[in-house]
């Protein structure tokens, strides 16, 4: 039996691979090879979908146009009567007589062709214009806006410290973040969600705030709040200023962002450092505003507004705002990371403490070991000899499929655990199929060899078809399925493939093996 | 041992007429709760709002904890026990996804701790948004449909030996499918619709296995959904694998009784149809019951064991074995009987 043996080589080799995957996981200094992935509900973790607001990011580029596109016709002497960013997403302009308009298109057409021209209309000689990006370029923009995030999320998380972090883009602007094992996730959520865009804007000293704050807002400035917690009261105190919308520099040009302790107030701040040009840039705008207050705005917050007193070059600047030590570390990594290209939003969350995952894990093998024991008894009972060939081949099948999941480094979730249960149900029916023809088989007479035989042959076809079914379900689910329901259709279909491998190859084999080499004349089935 | 001696006739094909009464029965009573309660209840997988589970050192009391969350601007969510009352676990669910800020949990156990005055632990918290439950509700459906159309094209290729017929079917459904996307059919008309189509192709292309196997697979996610909004359970991403899970499993056990139909029918060329149908039903019983037996007490030791986050998918899964080892017995075969029936007028 030349064919058993070889039979047999290739099922024993199978069953050793097995092995050494799951080795690991049952001792992890066995092997080198990794352990089973655990899902996030199963260890405990963070699952966070996130989406870019992207349409924030154009409003940003149309913004900076609107700046740009001021300071050109500033320094090019062209007198406007308005220029202002409106709806969002465009720009309109007018302009007064015919030597304004005229240098006003030549710079349209010169500097700025990509501008998309959205109307134009003359009355007496006032030319009101609307622009605003192509399509295209928006797109463009949008595109570059998540992968940004995706980007500097990243960084962040990588800087945060967390062990194996999966962080990937979902569809046009969704970011999916899953991090395991995390405990902090109240502070983890506020560091990805930080915007963190740092700007320098100048005080508006020239106008009144309070008027501003009945309504009467300069064209060209804003009212944004500081904002404080008093740490005695817990009171917090908003305190209104009004700044001019120009950004002067931003974090983009800074190299590095540290935690340092100040000496005097015994309280942490956040020290940066620009890179040469933003170096270059700090001293130029101090030496041209010294008396004048220069805000540092955070996320549309005022941290500070001091009054510059001199001209400062090295490159250097202080953000302080009473926070905590973890508050200006996380701010720190936020800064150095970069800021997010726009805005983003928490669609979708799922937290699992880790005692719970704990838990799972306990009542998912305490209910697979019960099934499973119940299942084994029942076979022995039910067809003694045979039913403990049976046996064997399920906990072999339980081996495979551990194998497996380390073998492809698939995650286990808590309905895989449910998966592998209902696998060990369904397994015996591969098996019990068989047995039930081989009895029938004897029942009309056959010797024990040609039963199994005849057995074996007849159940085979139908034991694939009713395994494809299954099959078919797992792998719908496999493709749309998320996190734990996706790790439900691993495990089942893990489950199907090794147990028709189980029972038609593995058990088979056995029986070959008693029929053939004992010679046994009766079966115990 | 034996359960089902090898000899042992039972006339099922004889009280065919009472289990269509009770099928019928029971798919009308599925759909009439399906009604009352105003289509099924979806979980916050689906419907999007706010999940949180939190586990008291002590015993406490729901009320205690709804005047905990009142402080929080939770007022409206529903409390529940969850799991064994000795693990003083509970859920708290709010349809509204609230944007969870930094600090929410460590608020949502500080209210928890002074109102109930015991220590507690949040350990799990999901919040879907409303968008992404809408999304969420969407795959899951079209997990289901492209579930049905696959299926629907291996029984019409596998049942009926006729793989080029399959083909086509398979082409005709997607046709009509596309047809129907161009007018912005929403996911459940689109499903009903190419259950529709299915359904017609099998009848007027004579596919009489094909036909008991589909409407034993309606048969048996009619009647697990309505006995889940029977009991008023929720809809969530696991339960729609237990579904899925169902379709399998459902065909599986047709897939068999069928099988040995076709066997028999070559066998014994002069029975009637009914007396073959009866013989195969019988002769596969042994394993039916043993099969569904041993999937049974698997489930049942998860649904016992398992812990609360499981325990509504344990639920499904049994309830869809029951139902779907019954239909492979009396849904699926003697529609087979009722198609001869039609042949003969």
């Amino acid at each position: 039996m030349r064919n058993l043996s070889w039979r047999a080589l290739g099922v024993f080799g199978v069953l050793v691979v097995a092995i050494i995957y799951v080795l690991p996981t049952l001792n992890p200094s066995f092997w080198p090879h990794k352990k089973i992935n655990l899902g996030l509900d199963l260890q405990g973790g963070m699952h966070l979908v996130l989406e870019v607001d992207t349409d924030k990011a154009v409003e940003g580029t149309i913004e900076r146009l609107n700046q740009e596109l001021r300071s050109t016709l500033r320094n090019e002497r062209i007198r406007y009567i308005s220029l202002n960013r409106i709806g969002g997403n465009r720009i309109s302009i007018k302009l007064k007589g015919q030597e304004n308009i005229d240098g006003f298109e030549k710079i349209l057409d010169k500097e700025y062709k990509n501008l998309r021209l959205l109307s134009r209309s003359m009355d007496d000689d006032i030319l009101t214009m609307e622009i605003d990006l192509p399509d295209s370029d928006a797109d463009q923009i949008k595109k570059m806006a998540t992968e940004q995030a995706l980007e500097t999320i990243r960084n962040r998380i990588d800087q945060f410290g967390v062990s194996e972090p999966d962080i990937r883009s979902q569809g046009e602007k969704r970011i999916l973040i899953q991090l395991p094992g995390i405990k902090d996730t109240g502070r983890a959520k506020a560091l990805i969600g930080k915007t963190a865009l740092l700007e320098f804007k100048l005080l508006d000293e020239t106008h009144d705030l309070n008027e501003a704050l009945n309504g009467n807002i300069p064209p060209e400035s804003e009212v944004l709040y500081g904002i404080n917690e008093d740490p005695a009261t817990q009171r917090v105190i908003k305190t209104p200023y009004l700044i001019k919308k120009r950004t002067l520099l931003t974090g983009a040009n800074l190299t590095n962002a540290r935690v340092e302790i100040d000496s005097q107030y015994n309280e942490p701040y956040v020290s940066i450092d620009f890179d040469k040009k933003g170096g270059r840039d700090f001293e130029r705008i101090t030496e041209a505003n010294v008396k004048k207050r220069l805000a540092i705005v955070l996320d549309n917050k005022v941290y500070s507004a001091p009054v510059i007193q001199e001209k400062i070059s090295g490159g250097k600047a202080r953000i302080t705002g009473h926070f905590t030590m973890e508050e200006a570390r996380d701010l720190a990594i936020a800064l150095r990371a970069g800021a997010l290209p726009a805005p983003v939003r928490i669609l979708e969350e799922r937290t699992v403490g880790p005692s719970l995952g704990t838990d799972s894990i306990r009542k998912g093998l305490i209910s697979m070991c019960v099934g499973g024991l119940l299942v084994v008894l029942f076979m022995i009972v039910y067809y003694r000899g045979a039913g403990l060939i049976a046996d064997l081949a399920l906990i072999l099948n339980i081996l495979l499929i551990a194998g497996a999941l380390a073998g492809f480094q698939a995650t286990l979730t808590l309905p895989g655990i449910a998966g592998i249960i209902l696998t060990i149900g369904m397994a015996v029916d591969a098996n019990v199929l068989i047995f039930e023809r081989i009895r029938e088989e004897i029942h009309i007479g056959k010797t024990p060899r040609a039963a199994v035989e005849a057995g074996y042959e007849r159940a085979t076809l139908t034991i694939l078809d009713a395994n494809v079914t299954t099959l078919i379900a797992a792998l719908v689910l496999f493709q749309f399925g998320t996190g734990p329901v996706k790790g439900f259709a691993v495990t089942l279909s893990l489950g199907v493939i090794s147990s028709l491998f189980t029972a038609l190859i593995l058990t088979r084999m056995v029986f070959d093996y008693y029929l053939t080499k004992r010679k046994i004349k009766q079966l115990s089935i | 041992m034996q359960f089902i001696k090898p000899d042992i006739n039972i006339n099922f094909v004889g009280k065919r007429k009472i289990a269509f009464a009770l099928s019928l029965a029971m798919i009308l009573i599925s759909i009439a709760s399906l009604l009352i309660h105003k289509g099924p209840r979806y979980g916050i997988d689906f419907a999007g709002g706010t999940l949180i589970q939190v586990k008291f050192n002590g015993p406490t009391s729901i009320i205690k904890i709804k005047s905990g969350l009142a402080a929080l601007d939770l007022k409206g969510s529903s409390v529940q026990e969850f799991g064994e009352t000795a693990e003083n676990e509970y859920l708290i669910r709010t349809d509204r996804s609230i944007m969870t800020s930094e600090e929410f949990s460590l608020k949502v156990q500080q209210v928890l701790e002074s109102s109930t005055g015991s220590g507690a632990t949040v350990r799990r918290v999901e919040m879907v948004g409303p968008q992404v439950g809408k999304d969420l509700r969407e795959k899951a459906l079209f997990a289901m449909f492209f579930a049905l159309l696959f299926i629907a094209i291996y029984i019409s290729g596998r049942f009926e030996l006729k793989w080029v017929l399959s083909g086509v079917i398979a082409g005709v459904l997607m046709g009509a499918v596309y047809l129907l996307s161009i007018f912005n059919v929403s996911v459940p008309y689109l499903i009903a619709a190419a259950l529709l189509v299915t359904l017609l192709l099998f009848w007027f292309l004579e596919l009489k296995y094909a036909m008991g196997a589909i409407v034993a697979l309606i048969h048996d996610i009619t009647i697990t959904v309505g006995i889940f909004s029977m009991f008023n359970k929720e809809f969530t991403l696991p339960i729609i694998a237990a579904l899925l899970t169902i379709i399998g499993y459902s065909l599986n056990d047709t897939i068999i009784v069928f099988d040995r139909i076709r066997e028999n029918q070559k066998k014994y060329l002069k029975n009637p149809l009914g007396v073959i149908v009866n013989k195969s039903v019988n002769e596969t019983l042994s394993r039916t019951i043993l099969t569904s037996g041993t999937t049974l007490v698997v489930v049942l030791a998860l649904f016992v064991l398992g812990g609360g986050i499981i325990h509504d998918f344990a639920f499904a899964m049994m309830v869809g074995i029951i139902v779907g080892t019954y239909s492979s017995i009396y849904v699926a075969s003697p529609i087979l009987l009722a198609w001869q029936v039609r042949g003969r007028k």
